[in-house]
Order: C-alpha cells, then sequence, then structure tokens
C-alpha cells in the first residue's frame, strides 16, 4: 500500500522531521522527577568534551535533547560508553547531576515501568 | 528642580564620589557643573578606571586612550578635586551626613554619597581546567588588551606570528561552578572585537570563539559581529571549552564539543584568550554592606526602584552608577553616572529645602 | 523442690527460651548453609584453632563491655556495657548462687531466674550466703542504673553524646517494651518477696519493706512474678524480630571474622550475619555528614541495613551515600556496611552497564617506559596544576618517568564499580591493565587516591603501586637538599580514599612537615571530613553537597592557615568550588612550592650558540 503522503516521492516517517507532536516525553519526565536541576542544561558541550568516553559516542549534551523532544531510540547507544567518572559533572556550568541523571538513564532504559 | 543659584548663597553642599572609574568621573563632572562640592576618591595612582587597561574600544575599536585623554581633559578644566592612590575604607552615616573614613584613616563629613566602585575582573586562576598561571600561553582578555598594544608584538611566537588564537566566552560568568549565574554582557563583544585586532594585525593568523551565546546586545555590535565572519573569517565555534593542556612545545590544546556538529573537536593553538567576566569589587561590597546597601543575587548592588530610578540605594543619600550595578559598557556607565548625578541633585534640593 | 508443685507462672519464661533455642540454631545453620564452600572450609579449618579463642576475647569486650562504645562516649558505653554485662553477670551469678544452695549443679534453667520466688525465705547463714544475696543486688542496681540511662537517651540522647536517636519499627518497640519492664519487674517481684518474707538482700529486702507497708503484698506477689516471667518470654519471643537479634548474632559474626570469612560482592550467608548483627545503636547515624549537614535522615548504614533486613530497601536509599567510611570506621560491630551497600547495588544496576571494549588502536597509546609510569586519572585533567606540579618535581628529582595519560583520559574503574556496574568495571580495568603492562614500568605513581584504591585492590598488577604523597615522603628522605621549609602554616585534608579508604595517614604529614608548618584540625585521620565530592553517592542534589562541603571547608580553615592541602585532585576540586578565601592546593603543588631554587646551570658562548658549562 502507498502511504498517503508520497505526493513527493517521499514518506514523511522516517524523514529527519521532529516531529513534537508524536513526541512521548515520559521518559524524560520520570528523570526530571529524579533530577529535577537538569533541566537547567543549556546544551554548552561540555560535559561532551571533557568526557572520558567522549570520542566512543558518549554524548549527554544529545541525549537529553533527544529525551527532551522525546525520541528515545538512541538513547542507549548514546550512553552505553559511559563510564561514570564524573568529570562532566565537575565542568557543568549549570551544575546539572550529569553522572547521576546519566546512571539513573542507564537503569530506566532496562527497568521499563 | 535644581537651583544653581541656591548653592551659591551659603557654603555648597558636599558630594563625595567613590571611584574614578568613567561612572565616578562623569558624575562628578556633572555635579560640579551645578555648582556642588565634589570630591572623587580614586585608589589607583591615576583616573580612569578600567577603561586605562583597554586598547581599543568596541564597537568601533576607538583608541582607548584619547576617550581616557578627553575624560581627563575635563577633568582637570573643571578642576574637579581628586583624591588619588585613597581608598575609601567606611562610610558611616552621622546625623543627616556621611562620614567617609579612608585607608590613610582621614574622615571627612559629606552630604551625599556616590558609589562608583566598578567592578574587578574574573581572576581566571579559579577555573584552573583553562590552565591559567600554570601555562604561558593561557592569557586572559585584559591581557591580551595589553598584548595587542605595541603592533601586537606581544603575541609573536618566537618572533614569528601566531598561527592560530582562540577565544574561550563566558570564563567566569554564567558559571555556578565559580558562584558567578550572570552574564557580564560585555565579554561577547570584547571577543569579537579582539578577534578583529588579530585578524588585523596578523592576516595569516587563524581565529576561534568558542562560545555558548553571542549576546550582542548593544548597537553596532551585532554588525560588528557580522564583519569578523564576513570581513575576517572568524570562525566562530558553539561549544563551551572544557579544558585545555600544554603540549611539549609550549603550545596549547584545547577540548571542546562543535555542538553543532556534534562532535568533540580538539585544537592546538598559539594563544587561548580567556574573555574573563565582571565580578563586584568585593572590598567595596564589603563596607558597603556594612553600611546597608542591599546586594543583588550577584552581588551588585540593587536599587529599590530599579526602573525607574536606577541611581538610588537602601541607604537615603547614598547613590550607585557604572559596573558596581552590573555589567556595564562604559556608555552605559556614562549615562549611569549622569544620571545618577541628577539623582544626587534632586536629594540635595530637597534636604536644602527641609534645612531652609 | 519438686516439680510438680511449681506453680505456672514459668511458663511464658521457658516457652521463650525454648523458642530461642530452636530458632536461633536454625537460622544460623541456614545463613551459614548459604555461605560459599570456601568460606565453610575456612571455618572446619579454623574452628579448633587459637582463633577461637581470640574470637571469644572479643566477644566478651564487644559484646559485654562494649569497648568500642566507651571510646565513641563513655556514659554510652556504660548504658550498653551495664545492660549486656549486668546482665550477663545475673546469669553467670545467679545460677552459682542456685547451684551452691541446691547442690544440684543440673538445676532446670528457670530456677535461677526465679530463684527469690523458690527460695524465698533463703536467710544467709553464712558469708558465703551474704556474698551472694548482696551481689545479686548490686548487679540488679547495676542493670537499673543502664536501664534508666536507656529511658533518658530516648527522650534526651544528646545527654549521651548523640545527636538523635535512631527512629524504631514495631518489632522493635514490642521488644523494647517488654525489655525496659523485664528489670523493673524482676525488681519489684523480688522485692515483693522479700518484704513478704523478710528476708533478702541489701536493696531488695529494704525496697520490700516499704513497698509491703504500703501494698497488699501477699496478693501481688504471685501477679508480680507472673508478669516478669511474660516481660521475659515475650521480650525472647520479639527478640529474633528486633533490633535486639544483634546480642546472638554479634557473637557469631565475631567468631566468622577470626575464622577468615569476609564480605563477599554477593550477598551470602555472611551478609545475612552482618545484618543482624547491627545492634541500631545510631553510631553511624550520628557520625555521618548526610545528616549533619545536608538533612539525609533515611539513608545511613542503620536504616540501610535495617530496611534492607526487612525487605523493603528501596534503591534510592543504597545510592545515597557516599562511601565515605566514616559509619564503619565508628560502628562498634565494625559492620562492612559499604561493602553491602555495593552488593545491594550491584545487584540492581550491573546488567545496566555492557562491558567496554575499544578497539586498541583507539586506545592512547602506551609511553614506553622502564621507570615510573605516572597515571594522572581522569579528574586530575581537571586540576593541571597538580601534573604540572609532579613534573616538576620529578624533573628536578631527576626521575626517568613518563605519563600514562597525556593524551587523553583513561578511567581507572572505580567510579563504575562504585555505582555498581560491575561487569562494565573489570572490562575498563582489563583494559587498563593492558596498557600498564604494555609499558613495562617498574613503579605505578598515582596521584588520586581513587584510582590508587582500585589499582591495589581489584589490579593484580605484577609492579607496587604508590601515591604520589607516599612517593614523595620517601622522595624528599633520600634528596633532602630539593626542598626548604616555607613555614607556612598548613592544614592537611584526609581524603576518604587515601585515609579510612587506604590507610594513609602519616606518610603525607611526615612529608608536609618537612616543608611547611602544620597545624591539626579538629576532624583528623579516622574521623576526618568527607570534602562532599564523593562520585559513591549517585542520590544527592548539587546543593545538598555543596552544604556538606561548605561544612568540611570551615573545619580546614578553623587554624586559620596560609593554605589547606589535600592529596586528591577530587577533594580540590570540590573545594574549589564557588568563592573561597583560603585556596586548597595539591601536596604536591605545596611541596612544589617548597623547591629549592634551581642551580642554573652556568652558559658560556660559544660562536652562535650558548653551551651549557658542566
Ligand atoms: C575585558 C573588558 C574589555 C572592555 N572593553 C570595553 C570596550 O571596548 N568598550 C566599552 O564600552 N566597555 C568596555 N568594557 C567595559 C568597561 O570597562 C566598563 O564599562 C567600565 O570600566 C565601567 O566603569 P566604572 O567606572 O563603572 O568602573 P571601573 O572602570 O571599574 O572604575 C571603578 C574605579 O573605582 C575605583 N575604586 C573601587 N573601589 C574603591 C574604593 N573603595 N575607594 C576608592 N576607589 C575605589 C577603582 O580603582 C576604579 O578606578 C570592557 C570590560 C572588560 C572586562
Ligand atoms: S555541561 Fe551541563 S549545561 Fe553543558 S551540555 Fe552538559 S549538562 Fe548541559
Ligand atoms: S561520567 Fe560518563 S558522561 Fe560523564 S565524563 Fe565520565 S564517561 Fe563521560
Ligand atoms: S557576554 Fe557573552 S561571553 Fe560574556 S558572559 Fe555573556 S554570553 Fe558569556
Ligand atoms: S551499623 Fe554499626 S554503628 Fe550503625 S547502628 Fe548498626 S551497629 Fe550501630
Ligand atoms: S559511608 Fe559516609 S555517607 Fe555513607 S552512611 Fe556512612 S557516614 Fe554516611
Amino acid at each position: 500500500m502507498k502511504p498517503a503522503n508520497d505526493k513527493w516521492g517521499f514518506r514523511a516517517e522516517g524523514s529527519e522531521q521532529i516531529n513534537l507532536d508524536k513526541a512521548d516525553s515520559s521518559l524524560y519526565r520520570r528523570l526530571l522527577n529524579r533530577e529535577p536541576g537538569f533541566a537547567a542544561c543549556l546544551f554548552c558541550g561540555s560535559c561532551r568534551a571533557t568526557c572520558t568516553s567522549g570520542n566512543e559516542g558518549m554524548n549527554f549534551r544529545l541525549a537529553h535533547l533527544l529525551l527532551q523532544r522525546g525520541e528515545t531510540a538512541r538513547l542507549k547507544s548514546l550512553t552505553d560508553p559511559c563510564l561514570l567518572c564524573g568529570k562532566c559533572t565537575l565542568v557543568c556550568p549549570r551544575n546539572v547531576n550529569i553522572r547521576a541523571v546519566v546512571y539513573n538513564l542507564k537503569i530506566m532504559l532496562h527497568e521499563p515501568f | 528642580m535644581y537651583q544653581h543659584n541656591r548653592y551659591q548663597k551659603g557654603k555648597p553642599q558636599q558630594v563625595a564620589v567613590v571611584g574614578a572609574g568613567v561612572a565616578g568621573l562623569s558624575a562628578a563632572l556633572t555635579l560640579k557643573k551645578q555648582g556642588v562640592g565634589v570630591v572623587v576618591f580614586e585608589k589607583d595612582e591615576s583616573p580612569g578606571g578600567h577603561l586605562q587597561q583597554w586598547h581599543a574600544l568596541f564597537p568601533d575599536r576607538e583608541p582607548a586612550a584619547g576617550v581616557l585623554d578627553l575624560l581627563k581633559q575635563e577633568v582637570s578644566e573643571q578642576k574637579i578635586s581628586l583624591r588619588t592612590q585613597t581608598e575609601v575604607a567606611a562610610v558611616t552615616p552621622s546625623g543627616d551626613k556621611f562620614r567617609i573614613e579612608t585607608s590613610q584613616g582621614e574622615q571627612n563629613e559629606f552630604d551625599a554619597v556616590l558609589l562608583a566602585t566598578g567592578f574587578q575582573l574574573f581572576d581566571a586562576a579559579r577555573k584552573e581546567e583553562y590552565g591559567y598561571g600554570i601555562y604561558q600561553r593561557v592569557i586572559t582578555s585584559a591581557g591580551l588588551e595589553q598584548r595587542l598594544g605595541h603592533g601586537g608584538t606581544g603575541l609573536t611566537v618566537n618572533g614569528r606570528p601566531p598561527h592560530r588564537v582562540a577565544f574561550v566566552h563566558c570564563v567566569g560568568s554564567r558559571d555556578e561552578k565559580v558562584g558567578n549565574h550572570y552574564c557580564s554582557k560585555v565579554c561577547c563583544v570584547t571577543g569579537v572585537k579582539q578577534a578583529i585586532t588579530i585578524k588585523e594585525h596578523f592576516p595569516q593568523c587563524e581565529v576561534l570563539n568558542f562560545y555558548m551565546d553571542l549576546r550582542m546586545f548593544g548597537t553596532g555590535y551585532e554588525e560588528l559581529y557580522r564583519e569578523a565572519q564576513e570581513k575576517w573569517g572568524v570562525m566562530f565555534i558553539r561549544g563551551r571549552v572544557s579544558e585545555a593542556s600544554q603540549m611539549y612545545d609550549g603550545t596549547i590544546q584545547l577540548k571542546a564539543e562543535d555542538t553543532l556538529m556534534g562532535r568533540p573537536v580538539r585544537a592546538t593553538v598559539d594563544w587561548l584568550v580567556l574573555l574573563v567576566g565582571m565580578e563586584p569589587e568585593k572590598r567595596a561590597q564589603l563596607w558597603a554592606r556594612s553600611l546597608g546597601l542591599r546586594t543583588g543575587q550577584a552581588g551588585f548592588f540593587s536599587s529599590p526602584e530599579k526602573f525607574l530610578h536606577p541611581s538610588l540605594t537602601t541607604v537615603n543619600g547614598v547613590f550607585t552608577a557604572g559596573a558596581c550595578t552590573g555589567p556595564a559598557s562604559i556608555p552605559e556607565s556614562v549615562s549611569q553616572g549622569r544620571a545618577a548625578a541628577i539623582s544626587v541633585l534632586e536629594f540635595l534640593a530637597k534636604k536644602d529645602e527641609a534645612g531652609k | 523442690m519438686n516439680l510438680s508443685d511449681h506453680p505456672f507462672f514459668v511458663w511464658p519464661f521457658v516457652a521463650g527460651m525454648a523458642f530461642l533455642c530452636i530458632y536461633l540454631p536454625a537460622v544460623y545453620l541456614k545463613w551459614l548453609r548459604k555461605t560459599s564452600a570456601r568460606d565453610r572450609k575456612k571455618i572446619s579449618a579454623a574452628i579448633f584453632s587459637v582463633k577461637t579463642i581470640r574470637a571469644i576475647r572479643e566477644i566478651f569486650s564487644e559484646c559485654l563491655l562494649h569497648r568500642r562504645i566507651f571510646r565513641f562516649n563513655p556514659t554510652l558505653g556504660y548504658m550498653h556495657m551495664s545492660l549486656a554485662f549486668g546482665w550477663f553477670l545475673l546469669i553467670v551469678v545467679g545460677k552459682t548462687e542456685t547451684m551452691l544452695y541446691t547442690r544440684d549443679g543440673f538445676n532446670p534453667p528457670y530456677l535461677p531466674v526465679f530463684f527469690k520466688y523458690f527460695y524465698p525465705d533463703h536467710i544467709p547463714a553464712n558469708f558465703k550466703g551474704l556474698f551472694f544475696l548482696t551481689l545479686m543486688d548490686l548487679l540488679l542496681l547495676f542493670v537499673l542504673s543502664g536501664l534508666t540511662l536507656a529511658i533518658f537517651k530516648r527522650f534526651k540522647s544528646k545527654f549521651l553524646g548523640m545527636k538523635k536517636s535512631t527512629r524504631h519499627i514495631l518489632p522493635d518497640r514490642i521488644a523494647l517494651t517488654f525489655l525496659w519492664l523485664i528489670f523493673p519487674l524482676r525488681w519489684l517481684a523480688e522485692s515483693l518477696t522479700s518484704g513478704v518474707y523478710n528476708a533478702g538482700g541489701f536493696f531488695t529486702l529494704s525496697s520490700g519493706r516499704a513497698l509491703a507497708s504500703l501494698l497488699p503484698a501477699e496478693q501481688l506477689l504471685l501477679p508480680a512474678w507472673w508478669a516478669y516471667s511474660i516481660a521475659l518470654g515475650g521480650f525472647f519471643v520479639a527478640l529474633p524480630f528486633s533490633r535486639y537479634m544483634h546480642i546472638f548474632t554479634e557473637a557469631a559474626l565475631i567468631l566468622l571474622k577470626h575464622w577468615g570469612v569476609k564480605t563477599t560482592q554477593r550477598a551470602n550467608g555472611y551478609t545475612d550475619f552482618e545484618i543482624h548483627s547491627c545492634s541500631r545503636c545510631g553510631i553511624c547515624a550520628n557520625v555521618c555528614q548526610l545528616s549533619a549537614d545536608a538533612g539525609i535522615n533515611h539513608s545511613q548504614a542503620v536504616y540501610f541495613l535495617r530496611d534492607l533486613r526487612y525487605n523493603r530497601l528501596q534503591p534510592e536509599t543504597a545510592e545515597n551515600c557516599l562511601f565515605c567510611g566514616r559509619c564503619s570506621a565508628a560502628c562498634p560491630v565494625d559492620i562492612q556496611v559499604d561493602d553491602i551497600r555495593l552488593q545491594q547495588r550491584t545487584n540492581r544496576a550491573n546488567r545496566c552497564a555492557p562491558a567496554i571494549r575499544r578497539p586498541a588502536a583507539q586506545l592512547p597509546g602506551t609511553p614506553e617506559t622502564g621507570g615510573v609510569l605516572y597515571f594522572a586519572g581522569c579528574m586530575t585533567h581537571l586540576t593541571p596544576s597538580v601534573k604540572e606540579a609532579i613534573r616538576t618535581i620529578l624533573n628536578r628529582a631527576d626521575v626517568k618517568f613518563s605519563i600514562l595519560d597525556e593524551a587523553g583520559g583513561i578511567c581507572c574503574g572505580r567510579p563504575a564499580m562504585q555505582a555498581g556496574f560491575r561487569q562494565q568495571a573489570e572490562s575498563i580495568i582489563q583494559q587498563t591493565t593492558e596498557m600498564i603492562l604494555r609499558s613495562e614500568a617498574s613503579l605505578l605513581l598515582v596521584s588520586c587516591p581513587i584510582c590508587y584504591k582500585v589499582f591495589n585492590e581489584e589490579y593484580q598488577l605484577p609492579i607496587p603501586v604508590k601515591h604520589h604523597s607516599v612517593f614523595f615522603k620517601e622522595l624528599a628522605a633520600a634528596k633532602p637538599e630539593l626542598f626548604k621549609n616555607s613555614r607556612k602554616r598548613i592544614t592537611y585534608h584526609d581524603s576518604c580514599e587515601l585515609g579510612r579508604g587506604s590507610g594513609i595517614y602519616e606518610e603525607p604529614r611526615e612529608l608536609l612537615r618537612r616543608v611547611a608548618h602544620l597545624v591539626p584540625t579538629a576532624h583528623e585521620r579516622e574521623d576526618a571530613l568527607c570534602c562532599g565530592g564523593s562520585l559513591a553517592n549517585l542520590a544527592i542534589s548539587p546543593a545538598q553537597r555543596d552544604l556538606i562541603t561548605d561544612t568540611a571547608y570551615e573545619q580546614l580553615i578553623a587554624p586559620a592557615p596560609d593554605y589547606v592541602v589535600t592529596s586528591c585532585p577530587m577533594c580540590k576540586k570540590t573545594f574549589s568550588k564557588g568563592k573561597r578565601d583560603i585556596p586548597v592546593v595539591d601536596i604536591a603543588e605545596a611541596l612544589q612550592m617548597a623547591l629549592t631554587p634551581e642551580e642554573k646551570p652556568v652558559r658560556v658562548k660559544v660562536g652562535k650558540k650558548a653551551e651549557v658549562l658542566a
């Protein structure tokens, strides 16, 4: 069956577009519940820059953005490399408890509620 | 409002201005021209405040020395009583006057006090991860102003022009790790201005600015930013530098994330320039607090009527102007100085009225 | 006396006692069977050795005399001792008295307990009898004095050196009520009996006479004995379900410990012994900075062990701890609660983090060295002055060295381990081990105590591992000419991992005394405070951390030093947060400041080049 919106020869599904109408922010809200300060992140990237696993794909900034936008598919691969060394937390200008957020996120990704 | 002649009848009323930066001097000039007696206390050897340290001013890169000279000239023309090398150590109310005590122990009474104690630069050594004070080629924006002085010779490396210079925005500002959550406002445009100046001196040098947000709030600032991109090829990278280390040849390697690319960056530079922010003058803050002045969260003086009467303080008869009320540019500090002078005059007029 | 005519009131006691005699061995056996085969082998090898004798000595000094609590606070120690040791003596002396009196070694167990009831008119005919009567009364007084203190403590804990008493749960309350009743009832029953029969020791006789003159003593007599027996029986039945389970379990734990059984990575039967040995004395909560500074009052060792025991542990309780070790150091039972906490964390978290496998090509290149290999660690990348100071000193001392993680951060694995990511930590350890081995270094120098501890305990490295404070102490002793005393006034902060964690207290002090004027602070060595930065706490908020940091910093600057010295980059970073008037520096920086000025090599001009003249 041809998708309805195949007018231009491509489909909206799987497109690059962020669809806020379909965003599922439940995981984000659960995490915020646990670490409220984490909403203060201004996406400066220091955490990624200093990260011991930054070159291995660990990216808290991006993980936070995805959570906020309700896209959870890539979260596991984005946080798996974290070694919990805690450097990120020491450099964050907004005092986000990054290490604790990542820890809880890792657990929540394994313990669906 | 004020009546010029009134002050000439009896002994003119006396106002103490604390701090001879642009704000304090502008206020003193305005007051003096209205016939009020003014004494300006300045802890440094010479007047001008931080303006003395700058090489060229944003947004037009006008030489700072020219502006300073004009100001000094006017001060001497108006015969402002300037007490340099005299730090004010305490201000205490005494009847309907204020007693000013200097660090030399001298005491004098004044009808009103205007605080223009300015700011102090953030001590970059507190951000240890950037290596200021540890690595030779990590400098601050204030230090860079001085190096830019003599055709930029202060920036040459072993006699050759620098290949690459990086600026780090928000050092000591917007950073809860050092207890300063606020934006220092002038450092973004300073970084852009300094980037251009480096390019002017060394066209071959690559200049990188690492920023979180670029705050081009004033007239002409956005245009300066555009000029930096278009005309000078300054590269702006959105990402905060997390740390720096020194290589064996003395160059500095920095780490950041290029957040727009979504990938970590590593860059080796000849100079790493830290755009240090403004902090309230610590010592002035101490005695001002015991006088009963309210400061905002960040420690800068704040007015109880910040919209309509920004120069007022919580103590009647004490006024503030300039960067001691929060990060400000020179034109802003000057305007604040003049506005505060008007508030002082209103206060004196009222006092005079009541005294009759 | 004849068994058939003894009254029924002894039954509650006998039933309670019988219950204990069956229940306790049964659970202990169950736990023993849950220990590993290795542990059981250890036990059977050690059971008939001097280790047992040593254990018994410790049981006597800790379970009865409560020596460690005495050290913490003498009044509190007296309270615990009078209850435990007093009761113990009452049993032993009572039994002896009964045996002597009845000339029967095998009297039933209730006889000494209710001796006064069965032989009310026992009037000492000789000195020996009088001695026992007086002694038993003295012992009763001894126990009652402790009880008074205990009741007092419930309401005014400050008096006994405690900031607050632990909160009780229902089984504790029941057992506590019975316990508090036992001795007053014993006194009442014995007094009434003495009053009625006009015979007894100095204390019970005088109080008995007074009571008899006021009350219908004869009618009250039997009810009082009933009440006493019920209190005893009730206490015995409640005991295994309350905190008083510790009374016997602690003794068992001491035996096991002396036999060489240790806390393991996974919870097993030994853990059960540990959990049940906690008396909920609350000393741990009292030294915990979480409650003192940050208002966190639910996760201290005492509450963690309690919740674990009653199967109601919330993960957050296990996570909200700094692993500072202050509680274990103060715990009179010496429970390794950090290890038990880690077991719980690992149970939950281990599967949530995969092992790390970095392709060898991606690992930072290992420098080759035959000498000292310096591992800076992640944190030190944020405190470059520590790294630079170490570099400077090593260069000055002509030590051949290279830096393992110059090019990029490598993690030691400990933070992941503390979070319970065991398999991940092991993979990190394996990787880092490979890198160290490849360097063929002869010594691993570490400036971060967090790394140091894990290198020592989890890595099986064939080369010695030294913390820089120890390495430099030895260096300064060997080359004293390199350093001068700056006469600066300094205080020293024992980091948790180096101090309580690794037992290194004296070396840094010795080194610092050589280069500066070291002044003491209020919390030193075992009692040192945590800086609050600990990576182990996964639940505390940054603001709560700051509260802990501020208090610790205040303590360190109280003697008005020129600067504070620590030997951990994490502590340094934590203390440097916010605006600090007195700087905190690493011990390497303190040493760098004390380096004697370098003699400039004499240079001569040779043609266009400058050459060094030897
Ligand atoms: C790196 C940098 C570059 C800048 N470049 C520009 C630019 O190009 N253009 C621009 O418009 N603005 C610039 N600014 C902003 C500018 O410096 C300030 O706006 C201006 O200096 C504020 O003037 P002020 O008089 O309020 O304070 P200050 O210049 O700080 O002067 C305060 C004076 O008070 C004195 N004082 C303080 N306490 C006492 C006391 N107790 N007793 C006696 N005297 C005391 C001080 O010694 C000082 O002389 C820059 C700022 C920075 C940080
Ligand atoms: S360092 Fe802090 S503010 Fe910056 S991106 Fe990471 S979490 Fe956000
Ligand atoms: S704790 Fe994790 S995310 Fe943070 S720096 Fe370490 S490895 Fe990176
Ligand atoms: S003006 Fe720019 S550099 Fe300065 S604190 Fe604000 S955002 Fe940062
Ligand atoms: S853990 Fe130790 S100190 Fe804490 S309550 Fe139990 S026995 Fe007492
Ligand atoms: S280890 Fe430290 S933080 Fe944790 S419970 Fe014990 S004293 Fe408190």
